[in-house]
This record gives structure tokens, sequence and C-alpha cells, in this order.
């Protein structure tokens, strides 16, 4: 194990994707507990979509990836969040019509410029070489932000998540909150993608928090328990993905998934001896 | 000076009028209890109270120095609520969040408040547990813990009797007497119109409009409460 350790970290690119990914994993797993609480988890599946649309776009103008996708992801979380508060196209559907939008746009776009490659492939399934030097610093930059803010306004955020129209009768700007939570979301996902790819980021906000939940019953309980569980689940699929020579993304997806049925058990064990 | 005054308060969705012209004033130790058939317009014009909806004309206003942020809400439960995991003492602390704005982290001060709150219901001994392990009536204790610690002069409850059964429904209306005559303003919505008549010390009957207005004992005499109980005697 050890070997394998010192081996992994030889690689410089490895020791980005961890840094970045482990980062990502953190926070996704912050935010997750309170999109998956508020029924919001699609909101990071119909971003991600977003986001490859506008990596596509960005890789056919030869423009910095998370440059042109940061904004254009932000802009989509709001209009998101618009639309499932207010209009009459309900929210799920509402995801469903710009994710899909966005993917085909995105697919056009690299067919007509330089045609399906592995690049694609990587944004689609994600890659751990997509990290270079700046990339790093922007990301975790991005990261130190969701983070900082997150714990800032924890107190705030579990308000909203409870129970929107008490903090909005009792004087808290609930909306504000909404979409403090959808930029950091969008943020999140932009960041994550390349390491786990557009169409496996969103297991990274879901997982963590329904994991977390099955056992623990207090909100800071669940919050703490999806975080640790995450970076775990992030470490030991990049392990593995190495071990088995498997896609980095899938790899962490499927760890994901073992965790949650494991919790699962220990939390129908949990309930039936207490 | 009244605590509450509307002054023809208008209010309605796109093609249709919730509440027309209703005015009212709301006096400092009030137990009002506003009543009606579903669709009259009661859960609207307690949007407009709470400022969650603005009135399309009329005016709305607090007296007494009372403020936006000195209200005490207890819901109706939602979906997501029943299944939440929080501990009891997580949910009746983020009552005191109106207090604090923007700043992050509770204070000692409103931690103890927290706690005054928890004991001053009877629910200590619950706050570590689970909110979603409790029942019904536990429920609707800690939900108003919550909305005591956002306030200490007035509380709008909605339907706060929905779903309990009928011991743990006298409780509920005992302990909302109780927190009236310790001095806070209470206004109840709700459809359970025997109850509200031997509980509240004013009725509010509206359908759209505002049908009575006042004391519940006069209200009790009236032939409006006769035809709304449907024959039944409301003594």
């Amino acid at each position: 194990m050890t070997d394998l350790m010192v081996n992994l970290f030889s690689y410089s690119f490895i020791t980005r994707a961890m840094i970045v990914g482990t980062l990502v994993a953190l926070c996704a797993a912050l935010l997750g507990v309170s999109l998956v609480l508020k029924r919001y988890s699609m909101i990071g599946d119909g971003l991600s979509h977003v986001g490859f649309g506008a990596l596509s776009i960005a890789m056919a103008m030869n423009a910095a990836p998370l440059a042109v996708a940061t904004p254009v992801v932000v802009l989509a979380a709001f209009l998101l969040l618009r639309i499932s508060g207010s209009s009459q196209i309900k929210g799920d559907a509402a995801i469903g019509l710009i994710a899909s939008s966005s993917l085909a746009i995105g697919v056009i776009v690299t067919s007509l410029t330089s045609g399906m490659n592995t690049d694609v492939y990587g944004y689609l399934f994600g890659s751990i070489l997509a990290m270079n030097q700046e990339d790093v610093v922007l990301s975790v930059t991005l990261s130190v932000v969701v983070l900082f803010l997150f714990v800032i306004f924890y107190n705030q955020i579990f308000a909203v998540t409870f129970d929107e129209a008490f903090a909005k009768a009792t004087g808290v700007k609930a909306e504000l909150y909404n979409m403090l939570l959808a930029f950091l979301t969008a943020i999140t996902i932009v960041v994550g993608m390349r390491i786990m790819g557009a169409m496996l980021i969103s297991s990274l906000v879901v997982f963590p928090a329904l994991t977390s939940m099955r056992f623990f019953r207090s909100f800071k309980g669940v919050v703490i328990g999806a975080a640790v569980v995450s970076v775990l689940c992030f470490f030991l699929g990049m392990c593995g993905s190495m071990l088995f020579s498997t896609p980095a993304g899938a790899t962490v997806v499927v760890v994901n998934l073992l965790a949650f049925l494991l919790f699962a058990l220990a939390g129908r064990l949990r309930s039936g001896i207490l | 000076m009244a605590l509450i005054s509307c002054k023809e308060v208008t209010m309605g969705y796109e093609h249709q009028l919730a509440v027309d012209h209703v005015s009212f004033d709301i006096e400092v130790g009030d137990y009002v209890a506003i009543v009606g058939e579903n669709g009259s317009g009661k859960s609207t014009l307690l949007k407009g109270l709470l400022g969650l909806m603005p009135p399309r004309s009329g005016t709305i206003s607090y007296g007494d120095g009372l403020k936006r942020n000195m209200i005490g809400y207890l819901p109706q439960q939602t979906v997501v609520q029943r299944d939440f995991p929080a501990s009891v003492y997580e949910v009746v602390l983020s009552g005191c969040l109106n207090r604090r704005g923007l700043k992050p982290f509770y204070t000692a001060a409103e931690r103890k408040i927290a706690m005054a709150n928890l004991e001053r219901l009877s629910i200590g001994d619950l706050r570590k547990k689970s909110y979603r392990g409790l029942s019904g009536g536990q429920q609707q204790r800690v939900l108003l813990a919550r909305a005591l610690c956002a306030t200490e002069r007035l509380l709008l409850l909605d339907e706060p009797v929905t779903g309990l059964d009928p011991v743990v429904t006298a409780e509920m209306y005992g302990l909302i007497r109780h927190l009236n005559q310790e001095g806070i303003t209470i206004l109840m919505v709700s459809h359970d119109i025997n109850c509200a008549v031997h509980n509240a010390s004013k009725i509010l009957h509206m359908d759209t409009q505002v049908l009575f207005y006042g004391p519940s004992a006069e209200y009790r005499k009236s032939e409006l409460c006769h035809r709304f109980l449907g024959g039944e005697s409301c003594d």
C-alpha cells in the first residue's frame, strides 16, 4: 500500500488531481446535503451538462476552459433557481430542457470543429490529466471560497433548507441564500467536472449526502459525515483507479455506491438496536 | 395603538381575488382566530401579514414598535420537514436567526434563549433527539419553541392542530392559551371553528371579505356562527 502511494504521488498530474479532487469532493458534499434536502439535487446534474456545453465552446474558441465555463454555469444556476421558483415550467422539467440543450449544443460545436476526440471523452467521463498548474491554482482558490462562504453562512443555509417559509416570515433573506447556494454549487460543478466528468460529477453532490443521512440524525452530523465520506471515497476511488487501471471518475462513483450500501446497512442496524 | 392594523387590504392571485377590502386592528394581548371555509382567503391574508406576499392595495402596518423580525410564525409542516435530519436543538436554535442579520454563528445568549424555550414547552429532554423521529405533537412543540425564539410579542399560527389526535390537540390549545396569558399576542388561522371559538378571545370570520370581527362570546350568539356550524350550537 505505501509503495502504491509513493508511486502515485511521484506523478505530478496525480498530485494535482488529488488536491483539486479532494477539495471538490469536500465542497460538493457540504452543499449536497442542503441540495438533496431541498429537492434540488437535479440542479447539479443540469449544471454539469451546461458546463459540458461551455467547455466545448471554450475549446472551439481556444479559450481557457475554466474562465469561460464558470460564468456560464453560474448564470445557468441562477436561471434554474428562478425557473423552479416561479414560472409555469416546473423545476425538474426546466432542468431537463436546459441540460439536454446544452449537451446538444456542445456536441454540435465539437463535431464541427475538432471532431469527437479524446478531449470530448475526457469532458464527458473525466480525466485526471485535465489539470495543469494554472487550473490547480484557480480550482484551489474557488474551492476555498466555497468552503469559507459555506462555514460563514452555515446557520442561514440550515434555516432556508429546513423551512424557507419560516425563514422568510421572520425576516431572513431566503432568496439571497438560495442564490448563494446555487452560486457555490455552480462553482463546485465547474471545478469538479473536468476530473469527474460532466456525466458523473453530480454523484459527488448526491451520494455523500444520501449516504450520511442513512446513519446520522442531526444536521451537523449529516454535514460532517458527508464531508468525511466524500473525501474518503474520492481518495479510495483514485487509488482503485490506479490499481485496476479503471477510469478515475467512474471508480469514485462506484466507491460512493459501496459506501452508500454500507451506511444503509449500518443505519438499519442502528435503528434496529436503538 | 394597535399591534397590527390592516386597512382596506386587497390581495389575490392572477385572476382571482382572495382577500377583498379587509380592515381590522389587532391589539396587544389579543388572541384572534381567523376562521372561514376553504378558499375563503385566510391563508392568503396570513401571507400578507407575514410579508410573504404583498397586498394589491391597502396597507398592513405594524404598531407599538413591532418590526418584521420580531414576529414568530408556526407554519404548516411540509413534506420535506417530516423526514429532515436535524436535532431538536438545531431546529429551535434556528429561530434565533432573525436577531442576528448577516453575522455568522450563534452567541451564548442565543443558545440560552433556545434552551429556555425548550424548557418552557417542556421538551428540554428531547433536545438531542432527531426531529424526524418525533410524534406529530412533539414536532409541533418543537416548531412552536422555534417560533418563540423569534419573538416575545406576536405569534402567527397556521392551522396549529392539523393532523394531531384529540388529546394532543387539547394540550396544544392549552399551551397556546398559556402563552397568550404570558402576554404574547396570538393570531391563529384555523378551520376547527368549534375549538377556535372556545379558545380565542376574538374571531375574524372571513369569506374573501370580513363577515364578522369581534369578541368570540358575541360571535357565538350570532346567526353566522350557527349557520357555519350547520345548525349546531356554538355554546
